[in-house]
């Protein structure tokens, strides 16, 4: 009987290891899946264009990581001198996404918080509205947008692409949730008690509570804001150098008609995604619990 | 009594912050979303190229949605006369080619990864690394792809493949119809399945555990756990990833128009909203169709808008469950 049982159970226990194995293994694919054409690309950009040529499956790195580097940052005779330039690129999305972070993520909350700690008549209407606002993207108002902003001359301008991350509903939404989770009310009551303003009580009392909401939120913002290719494409109609981003320059390197040079062309697609790779390694843990936080809605 | 009477008066009086807080908000919502949208409903009754301030009331959508036999003789260009239908129907075959790609993976993952009897290590490193392609700029992916399936001899696959005596002359992946719109997809899923797997993920960890331990003494197998147990609890997550994953998939635009070489995007990927792009983005723009479009793809999104609320009202149940 008890051998019987034993046996039993290190079968069950083999058959838990073995499908413990096989799916570490699938795991393991498709991090492979994940990872690789990354991989490729910054390979490449270490390779010079004729290794590319001959075989462009690489997996460790060449030696011309320099000479394409000296290429791509010619601005007067290198191969993409005029589609790309990697500092006014990274500086125009750089501006972008700072200032859609900053507005978005500050507004946010202070919407957040007038509606949960203050009660007014418009109260739960305002709220309802924001709830209902929260599915429509963007695109379905883009051409009465683009028109608009047209007649009052805001094209070609930052203007339209920063000011609008004022008006959040996902990161109000989830500012809401967040307060109503984790924000106590008393604070509020007993800071004006001590005969603090309302603004500074959110400046001074809030903010600092609110903090880890604001970093999760903060970083899908950046990151949101930083890889747009939409809006800066409609809005800067003119698509001058100065001040395209760095999404468009991107787009103009792939899309040149003659190929001029692979290596350097590999560089910059991996140069354009190499500061949000970084950004999210170092704040990964927080990224994926963040999703998880932001998206399960009640 | 008298305690509550005093606290909702002196609640009144900060009724003015209330607002101010809330004000900017509404300005630059009303400035930029709320005008462009009477905007295009506006436009969308208007002409095109030829007669941009001529009022033509409904004749927009019905063009769009129905065609018409004078449309051969409207002169704003073939651009105009592009049936809207092929674009939407290109936009769904390409969402859902993608979704069940997308689904199937996640869905598998997220079933082994809350797995408490067979544990698979790294599974922290795992999410880190399935969510990764969600981040990076949709024009590098684009690039990166258009690299990869270059038509030439130096696309990637197209090289390996030549090199390894796999084809014997490089495949024009780009130019072939289904076979760039699978890629695409694929490239949809790519970026999609890890954030789709954390949401299923954070849906199947509000199921209480001791629900498993009983189905799993009761001698359930695992798939009928998954069918009888997982799946009904995760119904409304499930629709929410749907809903949303369509209405996103129905602006699908990044993707498709990027994969290009060349000076224009690629015909087999025209979305809906390529559609829309490309009629007021033109020198000579058609802001009557475009906006009729968007019309359109605003009232589809509402409807679907309407049903993921449906859900979330009833989601509410297992959530509460969820906190206790």
């Amino acid at each position: 009987m008890a051998d019987a049982y034993n046996s039993s159970s290190s079968a069950y226990k083999r058959m838990i290891m073995t499908h413990s194995i096989i799916r570490f293994i699938v795991c393991i694919l498709f991090t492979l899946i994940c990872i690789i054409p990354l991989w490729i690309i910054f390979m490449n950009a270490t390779r010079s264009s004729g290794e590319i040529s001959k075989n462009g499956f690489a997996l460790i790195p060449g030696g011309s990581l320099v000479s394409n580097w000296n290429k791509l940052s010619d601005n007067t005779a290198g191969p993409f001198a005029t589609v790309f330039n990697l500092w006014i690129g990274y500086r125009n999305s750089l501006i972008i996404a700072l200032g859609c972070t900053v507005l978005s993520v500050f507004f946010s909350g202070l919407t957040a918080y007038g509606l949960t700690v203050y009660q007014f008549k418009l109260r739960k209407f305002a709220t309802a509205f924001i709830l209902a606002i929260l599915m429509i993207p963007m695109q379905v108002v883009s051409a009465g947008f683009i028109d608009f902003m047209i007649k009052i001359h805001w094209v070609d301008n930052y203007v339209p692409l920063i000011v609008p991350a004022i008006a959040a509903p996902s990161t109000v939404f989830f500012m809401l949730q967040y307060m109503q989770s984790s924000f106590p009310l008393d604070i509020v009551e007993a800071a004006r008690i001590d005969g603090s303003g309302e603004v500074r009580t959110f400046m001074q009392i809030a903010l600092p509570i609110l903090k880890p909401a604001f970093a999760v939120q903060a970083i899908f913002c950046f990151v949101g804001a930083w890889n747009n290719y939409y809006t800066p494409s409609i809005i800067l109609l003119s698509n001058n150098f100065g001040q395209r981003t760095m999404s468009m320059m991107v787009q103009s390197v792939v899309s040149l008609d003659k190929v001029i040079d692979y290596g350097v062309q590999y560089l910059a697609i991996g140069l354009s995604i190499l500061p949000v790779i970084i950004i999210y390694l170092i704040l990964s843990k927080f990224i994926v619990k963040g999703i998880a936080l932001g998206a399960v809605k009640g | 009594m008298a305690g509550s009477g005093t606290k909702s008066h002196k609640l009144v009086s900060y009724a003015k912050y209330g607002y101010m807080f809330i004000l900017p908000f509404f300005i630059v919502y009303g400035f930029f979303m709320v005008w462009p949208f009477i905007n295009t409903f506006l436009l969308s009754l208007k002409g095109n190229s030829n007669n941009p301030t001529d009022w033509v009331g409904f004749q927009n959508y019905k063009w769009l949605l129905f065609g018409d036999a004078e449309k051969g003789r409207f002169s704003a260009g073939s651009v105009a006369q592009k049936a809207f239908w092929s674009d939407f129907g290109t936009t769904l075959i390409l969402w859902i080619g993608n979704f069940i790609v997308q689904i199937v993976l996640s869905l598998l993952l997220a079933v082994w990864f809350s797995d408490a009897r067979i544990k698979i290590k790294g599974t922290g490193f795992f999410k880190v690394v399935m969510y990764l392609p969600n981040i990076i700029m949709a024009a590098s992916v684009a690039a990166m792809f258009l690299m990869f399936f270059d038509s030439n001899k130096y696309g990637i696959v197209n090289s390996l493949a030549l090199n390894m005596g796999w084809f014997t002359d490089p495949y024009p992946f780009l130019d072939n119809k289904w076979v760039i719109r699978i890629i695409v997809m694929l490239i949809q899923a790519w970026l999609w399945f890890g954030n789709t797997m954390l949401l299923l993920l954070s849906g199947i960890f509000g199921i209480d555990p001791s629900i498993y331990e009983a189905a799993s003494i009761d001698g359930a197998s695992g798939s009928t756990t998954f069918f009888k147990i997982t799946m009904p609890i995760l119904k409304p997550i499930f629709i929410y990833v749907v809903i949303t994953s369509l209405i996103g998939g129905l602006q699908m635009f990044d993707i498709p128009y990027l994969m290009h070489t060349g000076a224009t995007y690629n015909k087999y990927l025209e979305t809906a909203a390529i559609y829309i792009y490309q009629n007021f983005h033109a020198s000579m723009p058609n802001y009557g169709f475009s906006a009729a479009a968007s019309m359109i793809m605003f009232v589809i999104t509402l409807a679907l808008g309407f049903v993921v609320n449906r859900f979330n009202t009833d989601s509410t149940a297992p959530k509460k469950k969820k906190k206790a």
